[in-house]
């Protein structure tokens, strides 16, 4: 506990103030980027955040939704599937070589991605900020194996990680147990580490040197208590922007592992990158619906994340924030100084080229 | 139009004069409204002369001499004239407007730590410069050219090809001021070319503008906040305040007599060896978004009186030959009745924000 | 103040020296994940098909039956020695596959590259210059784009439209089979052996299935490239040297150019190294749609057969190769820019 001197407050806001804080804290802290963006930027967060959110939509109302299971070949509505058939009225996106419905395939896709993404991003998240807070905090050796660890890991060729990973726990995990999606996403998390371990470790290791630390210890205060705050203020700006790139590319990630074949078995669950591979060798004979629809899925997804994630850099970034430019009109001479300026035209020559 | 009295020759007319400005208006727009950084400035220079400009922080100059050479950031808006050599800079386009950077119109900046491509060395600067404004001239001439310039600065033609990282601060200010002279301007506008320097590179430097006259003919117009290195260097002053002149005339007579309060004023802060008391002018400098009424300098000045509020001052020439705009020295014919009394105002609170 | 030619030199020579740990730490980190699962690679590739005598005779010959200290070290011998391994289900020596099949990768990425700087350098340049304008909202939706769609899915719709539906290119492998066999390989590079042995068609059919690939795969990287040529570009366009330069009357495209693009190249080739991951794992999903004969393609084969060997030998090479691109670019960086020497 930090004692202060506290001048004597008014308890009834105090208790107020402490009640609504928590809810409130958090939605405005969720509302903010989007209340503080501005121009190509709000726009960015906006479009991202509705195209994730559609996805997220189909991800929850999968089987309602969807007219059919990811593997099934018949349905009481719509009778046996036939093999290959473009899309119809009965079948909108058309049906695959293994007479499954590609639109059921799509949707319910979306929640295997969804899930395996949000598993691995946690697990990384909090491996990553451990392991850093750890590093910056400790120091010594086992900071500096660590940061040879991560780096050597970061500059690895990350798909390649993810196959040697998925390679190597798919025989150790049971099938049955969800085992694809823990091994796809335990493959996806260990390649993301690197990241919020640096982010965090590098703010932990300022925030130790930082002189306020010591006037804390001055008065009192365990210095952990002073750098966990420091820390959270800083991470909070850097975390949820790599959180969502991180995101964009682990869907990338995944997606490549089935379609080389290392995701996820196709009776577990459906996976737009395992269509993928099925679709290369419809493509030669010029059947293109097995693989535009799982492909645009795709698409539409990691663009979605990675607006979010763009917008969110633009506007918490602040380097990177381009001040808007207020246009201004000269009123005529001899106007007095309290006329307003009208925002209009500029007249005469303004900028520069560059 | 604004009421003045036609320029009166300051001081012999020895020549046409390089450069007339005219009503200088420059304005910015904020989200609180325009930002009047130059409002209504004129003064002429002649060939070979040093005018000074001085103020404090944020009165408008640097915004002056950025106007001059058409350096201003997009979404500012410029009103007035500005006559060189026959023609309005204000109103030609931007690539005869660039042609003249160079050749005609020069800048030397602030920060010479900066102000240098860290990639390329001093001779591809130069090179770079001449090849767009003289690209008939031959390499050779191109290196006698810049190694002759720089060396009227001090600077050995051994460290020609040098990269800027091997140079001091103020030796790269003195490149900065050849880069700036190699072409042989008119014109050369001086943003406190010494403010980022130490006291004894400084005088080198102000030495350096001095000789400008004697070596290039050049008129240069020095802008600082810096009073010690007018007196030295400059051959007349224009004192500045919230985007207005005070006073403008030749330096030995403004600084031995000065007929505005704010020059007097600004005089006595200097800080000299003989200096036993602090002087300071009580307030801060006034908003530029909305700037006092009348007299923009009345809420400080000892001598405000009653019209220093309610209206403009009139420019009106002194016996001396400088030009001021103060009510104290008329016209007498446009005081109303009652103006002259002495203005009575409330005690200026210290911690008044600009 | 030491020459510059001087500093350059230990430069380069601090780097080598620093390359060694570098490898050394890659090498450690490849053993340890291929060790991480019990058993060993033999067990794992041939478990089914041998009697168990015979797989624990060929266990102790390899001599996976000693402690996991004394392979680690006899792995780091054989590395630096220049013996990769030798594959377990097709005794082919790894080193054999690093040059038959890296010939293959190679000429792809060096293709892909060529296509990616030819694409991303312009645009990123466009929206550095034009920063905010529509056009650079045009090219920054671009460069999201071919990074979001997926390098496998790009390359189908190239196979569907341009084998599918057109007809124009070929989808799969280096060359059509009859070419591939009149061609003697002699450097494994298909390309430079149809030239060497005068074989203009073989050439030319080499070339026309390198488009589809090198596109696709070049494709993904380019919006990579825009967004950190943009982002650097916009950077340095706001430094204070480019605006003298302005004020003496240099124009906005030289400006952007010979200032702003030249000194964005710092920040640039250093983010470049990261690329190279990017690069490596695209080109595995690449030579998977296409069929085409690399390395990756050979990776993806051999963890199907779940040949150890082959799966450590080849990510020994990428691992190399990782280490040698980093330096590289250090070095590419100390050649731009002469305040980085030791």
């Amino acid at each position: 506990m930090v004692f202060t001197p506290t001048v004597p407050t008014d308890k009834d806001l105090h208790a107020t103030a402490a009640r609504r804080s928590w809810l409130r804290k958090t939605v405005d802290v969720i509302a903010y980027p989007y209340r503080a963006s501005s121009g190509v930027a709000r726009g960015m967060l906006v479009a991202g955040t509705v195209m994730v959110g559609f996805m997220v939509v189909l991800a929850i109302f999968a089987p309602l939704l969807a007219p059919a299971g990811f593997n099934e070949v018949e349905t009481a509505e719509l009778g046996a599937f036939p093999k290959h058939a473009p899309p119809s009225s009965e079948h909108w996106f058309g049906t695959n070589v293994q007479r499954f419905d590609v639109l059921s395939r799509v949707i319910w896709g979306a929640r295997t991605e969804l899930q395996v993404v949000l598993l691995s991003l946690s697990l990384t998240v909090v491996t990553g900020v451990l392991l850093g807070l750890v590093a910056g905090y400790v120091g010594g050796w086992l900071d500096r194996l660590l940061v040879l660890v991560m780096d050597a890991l970061f500059a690895f060729p990350y798909l390649l990680l993810a196959i040697v990973v998925a390679f190597l726990l798919a025989d150790k995990l049971p099938q049955g147990l969800g085992g694809g999606i823990a091994v796809a996403a335990v493959a996806i998390t260990v390649v993301y580490i690197p990241q919020y371990f640096r982010v965090v470790r590098n703010s932990t290791i300022s925030a130790k040197q930082a002189t306020y630390v010591e006037a804390a210890r001055a008065i009192g205060a365990p210095p952990f208590v002073v750098v966990m705050r420091y820390l959270f203020s800083n991470v909070i700006q850097s975390v949820p922007v790599i959180a969502t790139l991180n995101g964009a590319d682990a869907i990338l990630t995944l997606a490549g592992l089935g379609f080389l074949g290392y995701g996820l078995q196709p009776t577990e669950a459906s996976e737009w990158g395992y269509d993928l591979q099925r679709a290369v060798d419809d493509a030669t004979a010029g059947i293109w619906w097995t693989g535009l629809f799982p492909g645009l899925a795709i698409v539409w997804l990691v663009v979605g994340l990675t607006l979010v994630g763009e917008g969110l850099n633009e506007t918490l970034n602040p380097t990177l924030r381009v001040r808007r430019l207020i246009p201004v009109q000269l009123t005529s001479v001899g106007t007095t100084a309290q006329e307003p300026a009208v925002a209009g035209r500029s007249s005469g020559r303004g900028g520069e080229d560059a | 139009m604004i009421e003045t009295v036609p320029y009166p020759v300051e001081s012999a007319a020895r020549s046409e004069p390089v450069l007339t400005v005219s009503d200088l208006r420059v304005w910015y727009g904020s989200e609180r409204g325009a930002v009047r950084a130059v409002d209504g400035v004129s003064f002429t220079l002649r060939p070979g002369e040093t005018l000074g400009l001085v103020g404090e922080s944020g009165c408008g100059k640097s915004t002056l001499g950025r106007a001059l050479l058409g350096l201003l950031p997009a979404g500012a808006a410029c009103d007035g004239q500005v006559h060189f050599r026959g023609r309005d800079l204000l109103r030609i386009n931007r690539s005869e407007l660039r042609r003249l950077r160079g050749p005609a119109l020069g800048m030397i900046f602030q920060e010479p730590l900066t102000r240098l491509n860290p990639l390329m060395r001093i001779s591809e600067h130069f090179e770079e410069t001449l090849r767009a404004h003289a690209p008939r001239m031959s390499r050779d001439e191109m290196r006698q050219r810049s190694i002759e310039t720089l060396r009227k600065m001090g600077i050995p033609p051994t460290r020609y090809r040098a990269y800027p990282h091997e140079f001091s601060g103020g030796m790269r200010q003195r490149i900065m001021i050849a880069l700036a002279l190699v072409l042989e301007p008119a014109l050369v506008v001086a943003d406190e070319p010494t403010t980022a320097l130490d006291v004894l590179v400084e005088a080198q430097i102000i030495s350096i503008l001095a000789d400008l006259r004697r070596n290039f003919d050049t008129a240069l117009l020095l802008i600082t906040h810096n009073l010690g290195i007018v007196a030295e260097a400059c051959d007349r002053v224009a004192v500045m305040y919230a985007g207005r002149l005070a006073e403008v005339g030749d330096a030995r007579e403004v600084f031995s007599a000065p007929q505005h309060p704010y020059t007097r004023e600004l005089l006595r802060s200097t800080i000299s060896l003989r200096t036993t008391d602090l002087h300071y002018i009580p307030g801060s400098p006034p908003d530029l978004i909305d700037p006092p009424p009348g007299c923009r300098f009345h809420p400080r000045c000892p001598d405000a009186m009653v019209v220093c509020r309610d209206r403009e001052p009139v420019e009106v020439p002194t016996a001396a030959g400088s030009r001021v705009a103060c009510w104290l020295h008329g016209p007498a014919d446009q005081v109303p009745d009652g103006g002259a009394e002495a203005l009575v105002r409330e005690e200026i609170s210290v911690a008044d924000e600009a | 103040m030491a020459g510059r030619s001087g500093s350059l030199r230990e430069y380069l020579l601090v780097r080598l020296l620093l390359l060694v740990p570098n490898v050394f730490v890659l090498l450690t980190l490849v053993f340890v994940l291929l060790r991480v699962a019990p058993g060993d690679p033999i067990s794992a590739a041939l478990g089914g098909q041998l009697p168990a005598s015979e797989l624990a005779r060929r266990r102790a010959e390899a001599g996976y039956d000693r402690p996991l200290l004394v392979q680690y070290v006899e792995y780091l011998g054989q590395v630096l020695s220049g013996d990769l391994g030798t594959t377990v289900t097709d005794s082919r020596a790894v080193t054999d596959i690093l040059v038959v099949n890296g010939a293959a990768t190679l000429t792809l990425t060096v293709a892909a590259v060529l296509v990616a700087l030819l694409i991303g350098v312009p645009l990123g340049l466009l929206g550095a210059r034009f920063r905010n304008t529509w056009l650079d909202v045009v090219i920054r939706l671009f460069g999201v784009l071919t990074y979001a769609a997926p390098v496998f899915f790009v390359g189908i719709v190239a196979i569907v439209v341009f084998t599918g539906m057109l007809g124009w290119l070929p989808a799969s492998h280096q060359a059509s089979p009859i070419m591939q066999y009149s061609v003697e390989s002699r450097t494994h590079f298909f390309l430079i052996d149809a030239l060497l042995a005068g074989n203009t068609r073989a050439f030319v059919d080499g070339l026309r299935h390198l488009v589809l690939p090198a596109m696709t795969l070049g494709l993904l990287v380019s919006g990579v490239l825009i967004r950190l040529i943009r982002v650097n570009v916009a950077q340095t366009l706001r430094d204070d040297y480019v605006e003298a330069a302005l004020a003496r009357g240099i124009s906005g495209r030289r400006v952007v150019l010979s200032h702003a693009f030249r000194n964005a190249l710092v920040p640039f080739v250093t983010v470049l190294g990261l690329q190279i991951a990017l690069l490596l794992g695209g080109a595995i999903l690449t030579e998977t749609t296409f069929s085409w004969p690399g390395l990756g393609q050979q990776l993806v084969q051999y963890i199907n057969a779940r040949d150890y060997i082959a799966v450590q030998g080849i990510m020994t090479i990428f691992a190399l190769v990782v280490a040698v691109m980093s330096l590289l670019i250090d070095v590419v960086n100390a050649l731009i820019d002469p305040r980085v020497r030791y």
